[in-house]
């Protein structure tokens, strides 16, 4: 039964289920979106649900005015989200750039399908990581959860309201379809919840600057339509008071802090669960479903004597470079399985900088990974590696 | 009978310190960027007289813009406001106001902003009736990036990327607006300050999707591809051709060059709108859980 509108006690949900109910645990009160397949689970569940806590759903035109009226949403007071896949993540971009300059907290959650275009509908990719990276033209920090489980698909969209409330800016959690369609038991305790609720300006108007950062280089506070404030925002490029400025040393303040504010604040950001790393020789970073299949292959290698552990990333940006250059000192490489030809790859080979080999296990879509495949990579690096 | 351009009467000057509306603009960001003879000033002086007039407490008012030179309405406003992206000022607007629904929420865009690129918002907005008011500066053109053609362009005119004249067939704003389900539409130009403000000041009182249509120059690009003269020769012209007709079919608001402007209030009707539907049919079934 739901305890101030957060359902409790233990569930059979799917990852999709699992995410508008970890949006309504979080405080989420607005729902904008359109249908696309196969996050429309979410969609359905917030149109069932927000109406019960007080909250509205809004379905709207496309993906593109979905993710405005979060924006609007958001400026307004509420904690909102949208819920899509590919296609509709594509069309979110520009508006997404939005919400990364005007610094709006939000939630879209990607329930990744096999691209690019139409590609795949209805079965499981991850190729969107980059697109989550860098999807919005220009430079900006990015924060980006990533959940293996209905249990994590509930508890990460949850995280994601708190992260986007205390760095101010749309938070993303990239789910897939496997993830989104999978049932499993989800064990729900309210008493455990803990939301992270908007920072109020800390000043009074005449004093406030919209965009003055704090030493975490995120803005004090956020005044909401009708707080007397009297906000401008913009995406223009702007001063601290919100105001457009064109040049290119406010350029350079501005949206280095908006860079900054993600890597100052990375150890508090980053997540990651670690299997195995104290004995490892080598190591597999993945995360999401990709995840559920390596963990079948550390434990084939594992019996026969290969000794593998696992990083698996909950936070896929930033990503734990520390962790990473750490391990590269002292195991005999890596082995990343993703469903796409190669993503996070690209930024793991980046931070191990060639200190010892780092293998892709790439899988185009459709299906997941074999846990063979991932063991064959395995032994191919300690081939390498000897 | 329409007014002759010499019959115009003087405008009485008025000689102040500073502007009689100034609480309502943010004067650390004058002046604007705005062509001198440009419609857009008088736009933006009917706006805040309007809110002078309704006496609204201004931390209940909102300004949301799209991109381009009406764009930057909501920069001048000394109210909560907010410049978005291009084409969905009215989405964002939607979302503000389902979260303040108390408040007044008013969309100051363009005609290149709110129907090209944002047309489908429109035309969803008002089927919705979300309750917004939608001010759109049509100039025929698109001033900011220097004049090219549009979707409002009058069959013929010139534009930047029409040399050879337009080719396109436009929109008649008041019929698209009536036909989606707007519950108040007016068309006026930006001669009829006046009348103007009036309708600004009807359509932010209704409550439902209202749509305020303004007919406005562009001496810098629209005007003079079409040498059409200056701003003042604009002005002339919309009162040579104006014709008043209150309660129009909005089917027949077509504007072709040298054709008769029709303007007036074209639609004033009642129908729910989409938080009060929500209302009854959505929220009132959960009532008591
Ligand atoms: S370009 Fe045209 S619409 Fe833009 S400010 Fe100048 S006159 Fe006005």
């Amino acid at each position: 039964m739901p305890v101030n509108g957060i359902l409790s006690g233990v569930h059979f949900m799917n990852g999709d289920e699992a995410c508008a109910e970890g949006a309504i645990a979080a405080g989420c009160r607005l729902f904008a979106g359109y249908p696309i397949t196969p996050q429309s689970e979410i969609a359905e569940r917030m149109s069932y649900r927000l109406p019960q806590v007080g909250g509205v759903f809004i379905q709207m035109e496309d993906e593109i005015a979905s993710m405005a009226a979060v924006l609007g949403g958001a400026w307004g007071g509420m904690k909102a989200m949208s819920a899509t896949s590919g296609p509709g993540f594509s069309l979110m971009m520009e508006n997404l750039g939005l919400g990364m300059m005007t610094e709006t907290p939000c939630v879209v959650i990607n329930i990744q399908r096999g691209g690019p275009s139409t590609g795949l509908p209805t079965l499981v990719g991850q190729a969107d990581m980059m697109q989550a990276r860098w999807g919005s033209h220009g430079d900006y920090g990015v924060i980006a959860l990533s959940p293996s489980s209905p249990q994590e698909a509930f508890e990460l969209t949850i995280r994601a309201f708190n992260l986007a409330e205390t760095y101010r800016l749309p938070v993303f959690v990239m789910s897939d379809e496997m993830v989104g369609h999978m049932y499993e038991r989800v064990v729900i305790d309210p008493e455990r919840i803990e939301t992270v609720e908007r920072r109020k300006p800390a000043k009074p108007p005449e004093k406030f600057l919209l965009y003055e950062p704090g030493p975490d280089l995120v803005p004090q506070g956020m005044p909401l339509f009708g707080d007397g404030y009297r906000v401008h925002i913009t995406g223009l490029t702007h001063d601290e008071r919100g105001y457009p400025v064109i040049d290119a040393e406010t350029q350079n303040r501005t949206v280095t802090r908006l860079k900054e504010k993600i890597a100052h604040n990375a150890a508090q950001i980053i997540s990651y669960e670690e299997r195995d790393l104290d004995s490892a020789d080598i190591v597999i970073i993945t995360y999401g479903i990709a995840a559920r299949t390596s963990l079948g292959a550390l434990e084939l290698a594992r019996k026969q004597g290969l000794k593998v552990g696992m990083l698996r990333l909950t936070t896929v940006w930033p990503l734990p470079t520390t962790k990473i250059i750490e391990l590269a000192e002292r195991i005999a490489g890596f082995v990343v399985p993703e469903i796409n030809l190669g993503q996070v790859v690209l930024e793991v080979e980046r931070v191990v900088a060639g200190k010892v080999p780092v293998r892709c296990v790439p899988h185009a879509g459709g299906d997941i990974h074999q846990p063979e495949q991932i063991l064959h990579a395995i032994e191919e690096v300690l081939k390498d590696a000897a | 009978m329409p007014l002759k351009a010499k019959e115009l009467p003087a405008p009485e000057i008025l000689r102040a310190e500073s502007h009689p509306m100034k609480r309502y603009l943010r004067t650390d960001r004058l002046p604007h960027i705005w062509c001198s003879a440009c419609g857009l000033g008088t736009a933006l002086s009917c706006f805040v007289y309007a809110l002078d007039e309704m006496q609204l407490d201004l931390d209940d008012v909102g300004v949301v813009s799209g991109i381009g030179c009406t764009g930057r309405v909501a920069g001048y406003v000394n109210l909560d406001s907010y410049h978005t992206t291009h084409g969905r000022a009215i989405p964002f607007a939607s979302g503000l106001k389902v979260a303040k629904p108390k408040k007044k929420v008013i969309v100051f865009s363009g005609d290149g902003d709110l129907f090209a690129i944002g047309g489908n918002h429109f035309i969803h907005a008002a089927r919705r009736n979300i309750d917004i008011t939608v001010i759109c500066v049509n100039n025929f053109t698109y001033g900011m990036t220097g004049g090219q053609f549009g979707p409002t362009t009058p069959l013929g005119s010139r534009g930047t990327t029409a040399p050879y004249g337009n080719y396109e067939n436009p929109f008649n704003l008041p019929y698209v607006a009536a036909s989606c389900g707007a519950v108040y539409v007016a068309r006026w130009t930006s001669l009829h300050a006046r009348r103007l403000k009036e309708a600004m000041v009807e359509a932010i009182a209704k409550p439902g999707f209202t749509f305020v249509e303004i007919i406005s120059p562009c001496p810098t690009n629209y005007g003079r591809r079409n040498r059409l003269g200056e701003g003042i020769d604009e002005l002339r012209y919309y009162a040579e051709k104006s014709v008043i007709r209150h309660g129009a079919n909005p089917k027949d608001a077509d504007l072709y060059p040298g054709s008769e402007i029709l303007i007036g209030k074209f639609v004033e009707l009642e129908r729910p709108t989409f938080l009060e539907v929500y209302e009854e049919r959505v929220m009132k079934k959960n009532s008591g859980r």
